[in-house]
């Protein structure tokens, strides 16, 4: 049969396999050739055909053998910030250039195990700093979505590859990385379902890091099936992750289809901002609406610390990354800058090798750290963090999941937000808070703005109950009947 | 609180970066406006809130002392930008 991978989800793929309707060397050379077409897109770094097709042969072998894992075939793509042995690694920096890791990360060897096929490594904000994929050394992912005018939009970030990759059609899914909505934004302004499990949920090991206290993987996805398909393999205790829980991972497909009856779903009030965008706030009502007629029961909750959320965000998350990236040194890996002695190559290296958020994260990070600053704002911001994460924990006590939108807008022009950055950290208000509380929280398409550009619900979840918030997602999924798809312009 | 040139200067060379001359202005800058962004965390009562120490109520796993893994300097050694042997160069440190 003639395969267009655009058509599939990981489910149907799977089924598909089973039947024998296709082999997964023949709907992974049909994945490459449509990478290879979504080259104007350039949502990845590197591309590894030959590898992918290695790895779906010995995926054909495993299914005829009756070993097939939960993922045997399945064609996807992994942001560029997991480390993959032997195959280029960069975080989207110049300050890695030509780092081939020995190792493979947690997360990606979990999915090989299980029998996923890797097309390559995908474009991010640089070190995953960023909302627009624009801070990447690579060049901006371009989301698959355009304006009216046929205008160029941002697939959002950081995981703006990974999103562009899924929403394009070629990769059945992807790899994200989440710090403060790194996997929900993107998924919500390309019009895909990305979900942030709980931290500790998934193993960091491997990846590299951010802001180890808010970083976490997850998947990205066509569907609310496929997100608990592929979150199912890569979630997992692991001895190399100190932060690892070791928890046995449930089948989250098991009670997907159980609905929302008898559910209480919370609105927080305090996330109708002023001078929220009508759209937005138009679609956040239709979605409590789909909740109410679902079932569910919808009562209005209050986070009273909400809007403190992203100025204690850009504290936390900066001072964790000038702390992790003063690895990056000119020594071990990387990009080295000669100097007349060892201080001054580092700083040439590292003055060379980050890019301008990348510098300015580190430079406020290093300030609240220092002596004399650290109690003003590093112990305030955890203080206000406590805060944040109580206000969710009184919150679950009275519902079993929250209903908010993903992001105040939908995909922007490339370069309209790329001079200011508090405007670029703007987009991530509604999804930081969950992060500084380490929850689980899921975006999904839901609608069409007027511009005929996706927008995307978010649902937050109790700790390590990530199989309520799919249901509920499913749920909502439903109602949505979200079908839109961008025209595939790229590859005409 | 808001950062002049000289701080500026000072908190790059605690981080290790060179900061071009050029740049330095526009870092300033950028870096007033990001903190004058967080200021309003101030405001905030956090009277007898103790800071955030883990997002979930877990305890750091215990684990035998003893080496579990290494033995390879080619491994450890193939991403350097400079080598001699099994060891990593780096500019003369000693006079």
């Amino acid at each position: 049969m003639a395969i267009n991978p655009a058509d599939l989800t990981i489910a149907a793929a799977l089924a598909h396999l089973e039947k024998g309707d296709f082999t997964a060397q023949e709907l992974t050379q049909a994945s490459i050739a449509a990478m290879q077409a979504a080259k104007p897109l350039n949502a990845m770094i590197t591309e590894t055909p030959e590898k992918a097709l290695a790895m779906a042969q010995a995926a054909d072998e495993r299914r005829r053998a009756g070993k097939a894992g939960l993922l045997e075939g399945i064609p996807i793509a992994v942001k560029d910030l997991f480390c993959t042995q032997d195959v280029l690694t960069t975080a989207a920096s110049h300050i890695l250039d030509g780092f081939v890791p020995a190792y493979e990360s947690t997360a990606t060897a979990n999915l090989w195990r299980e029998g996923a096929v890797m097309l390559g490594k995908l474009n991010l904000d640089e070190f995953a700093m960023g909302s627009s994929n624009e801070t990447s050394y690579y060049g901006p992912a371009v989301n698959p979505w355009r304006g009216p005018q046929g205008e160029k939009l941002v697939p959002g970030g950081s995981s703006g590859g990974s999103a562009a990759a899924v929403a394009a059609g070629y990769a059945l899914g992807a790899t994200g990385t989440d710090t403060g909505g790194s996997i929900r934004q993107p998924a919500a302004l390309c019009g895909i379902t990305g979900i942030k499990p709980t931290y500790g949920r998934v193993s960091r090991w491997g990846i590299v890091a951010f802001a180890s206290s808010l970083d976490q993987a997850g998947p990205m996805t066509r569907d609310v099936r496929d997100a608990a398909l592929m979150l199912r393999a890569m979630a997992g205790f692991d001895a190399k992750d100190s932060t690892c829980v070791d928890m046995p991972v449930p089948d989250y497909t098991a009670k997907l289809e159980d609905g929302v009856k008898g559910l209480r779903i919370g609105i927080p009030r305090e996330y109708r901002m002023d001078g929220m965008n009508a759209e937005i706030e138009a679609l956040w009502n239709q979605g409590k609406q789909w909740l109410v007629d679902a079932g569910a029961e919808v009562v209005d909750i209050s986070l009273p610390h909400t809007h403190h959320a992203l100025a204690a965000y850009y504290i936390v998350a900066p001072a964790e990354a000038s702390s992790n990236l003063a690895r990056y040194d000119g020594v071990r890996y990387g990009l080295r800058v000669p100097g007349k002695d060892l201080i001054e190559m580092y700083e040439n290296t590292r003055g060379a090798g980050f890019g301008r958020e990348v510098q300015r994260r580190i430079m406020i990070g290093t300030y609240v750290l220092s002596a004399g600053y650290y109690d003003a704002y590093y112990t305030k911001a955890q203080k206000v963090r406590t805060l944040i994460a109580k206000d969710f924990e009184q919150a679950f006590q009275r519902v079993d999941a929250i209903l908010t939108p993903t992001s105040p807008n939908a995909a922007f022009p490339l370069g309209s937000k790329s001079d200011d950055p508090i405007a670029m950290y703007l987009n991530d208000v509604f999804t930081v808070p969950i992060n500084m509380a380490g929850l689980p929280g899921i975006s999904l398409p839901a609608g069409l703005n007027a511009e005929g550009l996706p927008l995307g619900l978010q649902l937050i979840g109790r700790p390590f109950d990530e199989a309520t918030l799919l249901r509920v997602a499913r749920s909502v999924e439903k109602a949505a009947d979200f079908k839109a798809r961008p025209d595939a312009w790229w590859s005409k | 609180m808001s950062l002049d040139k000289a701080a500026v200067a000072k908190i790059a060379k605690l981080a290790r970066l060179k900061l071009e001359p050029e740049r330095q202005e526009a870092m300033t800058a950028e870096l007033n406006t990001i903190l004058s962004f967080v200021e309003e965390l101030q405001a905030v009562k956090t009277d007898n809130v103790p800071p955030l120490t883990s997002v979930a109520p877990m305890k750091l796993r215990w684990r035998e002392d003893v080496v579990n893994d290494g033995g390879d300097p080619e491994a450890v050694l193939r991403n350097a930008p400079g080598r001699q042997a099994s060891f990593y160069t780096v500019p003369k440190v000693i006079e």
